[in-house]
């Protein structure tokens, strides 16, 4: 019963993202527009101040985000709603499947990104971030959905609330600290070809977007690791032995890799900057395949293997 | 030019090291893919026989057991001598960096990202001793020297940093101590019968090079019930629900004390760990010889092939006279015949049967080579048939018996659970767990401690003494440098000190 009342809202935010996302699309191609006027000036301007010159078009850039953002908060609403309620009707913490992990985590992701908007007015990350949550939810309704179920054996433990909350938040800091990399990428480009205009022209510094992607991936790293400690100390106590190369474990310790190469990458002269972004796009990207990949295409111990 | 050289030398093996970690990852991906040796057997050979093309070629580079080979060991202790090697040197530095006090004030404090000047009411000396005063309260390490005040704090970044990467290389030495003298052993124990720590009662049996018989606990666990529970609602139909071990256990001669045994809630005994990794049926059995002789009686393992617990096994009575006695087919917990044939269709034991084919044969003499309990080697025998040519296979239920052709029976007296229990030692877990412990306590001071440096000085002017505060900081990400700047100013009387500029992004 209460199942029903938690995939509703559940479904009802993966389309309310979508729209959000179309809402920031249409932003995004609002802010395109003053351009088609050849206007040399701006070129190379490099600055974020939005072109002044067509003062309607600018309302319909603000329009647009306010009502992309407004609309990220009702689906924030819907999804948090949807995820108390699959623990309340589950009567356990909601993160016991792939259904679960992606719903909670990207409950995560949707509070920080809206945190960001409300204190520091970043609705830059609108469109990546709606892009993001609605890929994600979609999937995870459509896709990942299962009904709910008590646990296995395995997970009954202390360690799975630990283990599992801190892989959620981290892989929500990872997919933001990611799609702050992939915008200074496109932006750091388009500064070195001077082409800055449109909507990069609304992004921040690529140097700010470089900073504000590494003061992300600072928090998630060490909270990576202390993941992958508390799965082995949790493995321990379930299989009796804390490594054993596991596919999920062999690719949690290759994301780790790559991230510590990352942070390594940032501090090495020919890596910074544009390298190191590659990075932290390339981490995000074994840890989304140790999580559907993994799941999927190989056999291990992880329950969570299978939908 | 010694400077320059340092500089040079860190900055390749920063990037050697970074090549390396980048190997390390690509390298460890073959054994996720790829079925391994250690873990599934079974699967390497299925997939060799699957892909005999590359079979061959994947076996002598070792794609079967990635985290066994040589190549996999190359880049880890290829990262291991860089780590060391990169870090010995940067502990002499830190050192001595220590004992130094903070950096001469520099001739241009206006050049500095941040800077502030302005008039003072106080005096130099006033002015000095108020900027120390507020410079040690914010835990600044101080100098004064002549007309200024150098301050310094931050060192606990590098103190993370150095940190974070020994915790590694001793988790590195954690890992190998307990490769080398850890043990881990698995047993299957039926309800009602016991085990004791003692190589000859292991059913497999592996241990790092180091470990002698000796290091064994001596102990001895009773298993007395085993409890599975499983899943019978809509959702998950079938999945596992509970498993409790209720056992019993001695330390060495003491007496039994009760213990349970859950997963994820090993049983410690002397440091060991036992574990609950698996269970299975055994139903129990009694074979009579047609001279009226039991020739065997209790519980049989009977090993599962699927997640619904279709067992299979064999019973033998090697003591049956006139000839050997062999018994091969399944137990099936929850028993049904379709077009499948027989198999179970559910874990728990709703339904039990067991399914035989008999054979039988000359009696065979000792040889002492052990065999199999899971399979019947069929040299010498055949399948026992009626008088009219029909191969003899039948299903009972518990409490049914079947008479066989040849005057000999076969009785299915009761079914017991077993459970395969996991011996473990792992000396070396603790040195592990505490090293990344650490290493998340140094990563997490390098990445956030802000190593700061601040300046003020006292100019005399002809107008009366003018101060000039400035500051650096030296890492990325780093904020409110010019606040300090201009907090420090403002103890040493400067009033206007807002006017901070802070220079660069
Ligand atoms: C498995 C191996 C390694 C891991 C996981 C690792 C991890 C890290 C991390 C997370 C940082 C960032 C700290 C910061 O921002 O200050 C760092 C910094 C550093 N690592 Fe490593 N490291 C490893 C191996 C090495 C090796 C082999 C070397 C030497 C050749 C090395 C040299 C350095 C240096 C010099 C820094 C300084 C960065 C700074 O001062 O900001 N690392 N390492």
């Amino acid at each position: 019963m209460i199942e029903a009342y938690s995939s509703l809202p559940m479904v009802a935010s993966a389309v309310i993202y979508l729209l959000a996302m179309m809402a920031h699309a249409a932003e995004w191609a609002a802010a395109r527009r003053p351009v088609e006027v050849p206007e040399r000036v701006l070129v190379g301007s490099g600055g974020s101040e939005p072109a002044a010159s067509e003062p309607e078009a600018e309302h319909r850039v603000t329009l647009f985000g306010r009502i992309g953002v407004a609309l990220t908060v009702v689906g924030a609403l819907a999804h948090v709603v949807g995820v108390v309620l699959r623990g309340v009707a589950a009567d356990r913490l909601p993160w016991g499947n792939m259904y679960e992990f992606v719903t909670s985590s990207l409950a995560f992701a949707v509070v920080f990104y809206l945190v960001l908007v409300w204190r520091r007015g970043w609705t830059w990350l609108g469109l990546p971030v709606t892009l993001l949550l609605s890929v994600g939810q979609g999937l995870a309704v459509t896709v990942f959905y299962v009904a709910i179920a008590p646990l296995v054996p395995a997970l009954h433990s202390v360690w799975f609330i630990i283990h599992i909350v801190a892989a959620a938040i981290s892989a929500a800091a990872f997919n933001v600290g990611a799609i702050a990399a992939i915008l200074y990428l496109i932006r750091e480009r388009a500064e070195r070809k001077g082409t800055v205009r449109g909507y990069l022209a609304r992004l921040p510094k690529a140097a700010a977007l470089d900073d504000f992607s590494f003061r992300v991936h600072r928090f998630a790293f060490p909270l990576w690791t202390f993941v992958i400690l508390a799965g082995a100390i949790w493995a321990d106590y379930a299989w009796g032995r804390f490594w054993g190369w596991d596919p999920k474990e062999t690719w949690s310790l290759v994301t780790w890799v790559v991230y510590a190469a990352y942070l390594h990458a940032r501090v090495t002269a020919g890596w910074k900057g544009v390298r190191a972004a590659w990075l932290a796009v390339l981490g995000v990207v074994t840890f989304w395949f140790n999580f559907v990949g993994v799941n999927l295409l190989t056999v291990g111990l992880h329950s969570y293997a299978g939908i | 030019m010694a400077l320059l050289r340092l500089f040079w030398v860190q900055l390749t093996s920063m990037r050697t090291a970074l090549l390396l970690l980048l190997t390390l990852a690509l390298v460890a991906i073959p054994g996720s893919l790829l079925p391994q040796r250690p873990i599934a057997p079974i699967r390497v050979s299925d997939w060799k026989a699957a892909n005999p093309a590359v079979a061959d070629l994947y076996e002598a580079i070792g794609l079967f057991d990635v985290y066994g080979s040589p190549w996999f060991a190359a880049v880890y202790l290829l990262l291991t001598v860089s780590l060391i090697g990169c870090i010995v040197p940067r502990i002499q530095v830190y050192a001595k960096a220590l004992r130094q006090p903070p950096p001469r004030t520099p001739k241009r404090l206006d050049r500095l990202p941040a800077s502030v000047a302005g008039a003072t009411a106080l005096s130099a000396d006033e002015a000095l001793t108020a900027a120390e005063g507020v410079l040690r309260a914010k835990r600044f390490r101080v100098r004064r020297e002549g007309d200024s005040v150098a301050a310094e704090r931050g060192h606990l970044r590098e103190f993370g940093n150095l940190l974070f990467h020994l915790s590694f290389a001793l988790m590195l030495l954690g890992v190998a101590w307990n490769t080398l003298w850890s043990y881990k052993g698995e047993v299957i124990v039926v309800e009602g019968q016991a085990f004791s720590n003692n190589l000859t009662q292991y059913d497999d049996f592996s241990a790092g090079s180091q470990f002698k018989p000796a290091n064994l606990q001596p102990f001895t666990i009773w298993v007395d019930t085993f409890t599975a529970k499983f899943e019978t609602g809509e959702v998950q139909r079938g999945a596992a629900r509970v498993f409790e071990a209720d056992v019993r256990v001695a330390h060495g001669d003491g007496a039994p004390e009760e213990a349970r045994i859950e997963v994820n809630h090993p049983l410690v005994v002397d440091g060991t760990q036992v574990h609950l990794i698996g269970h299975g049926y055994a139903p129990v059995v009694t074979v009579t010889d047609p001279e009226g002789n039991v020739a065997f009686s209790g519980p049989v393992v009977f090993l599962p092939q699927d997640g619904n617990f279709t067992s299979l096994g064999v019973i033998k009575a090697p003591d049956a006279r006139p000839n050997y006695l062999g018994f091969e087919g399944f137990f099936l917990p929850t028993a049904v015949v379709d077009q499948q044939g027989p198999h179970s269709v559910f874990p728990d034991a709703l339904a039990p049967e067991l399914f035989v084919n008999v054979w039988t044969g000359a009696p065979r003499e000792e040889t002492g080579r052990p065999e199999s309990v899971y399979s019947l080697t069929k040299d010498g025998l055949e399948q026992m048939t009626t008088d009219d040519g029909k191969v003899v296979t039948f299903r009972i239920a518990p409490g049914q018996a079947i008479d066989l052709p040849d005057g000999s029976s076969l009785s299915f007296d009761d079914w017991r659970r077993w459970t395969k229990l996991q011996v473990s030692s792992e000396p070396g877990l603790w040195l592990v767990i505490g090293a990344v412990g650490l290493a998340v306590a140094g990563m997490m001071l390098s990445m956030y401690v802000r190593p700061r440096r601040l300046w003020l000085r006292i100019v005399d002017t002809p107008d009366g003494p003018r101060v000039e505060a400035g500051g650096l900081d030296r890492a990325e990400s780093s904020t409110g440098l010019a606040d300090d700047v201009a907090e420090l100013a403002a103890s040493a009387g400067v009033e206007d000190a807002a006017r901070t500029q802070e220079v660069g992004p």
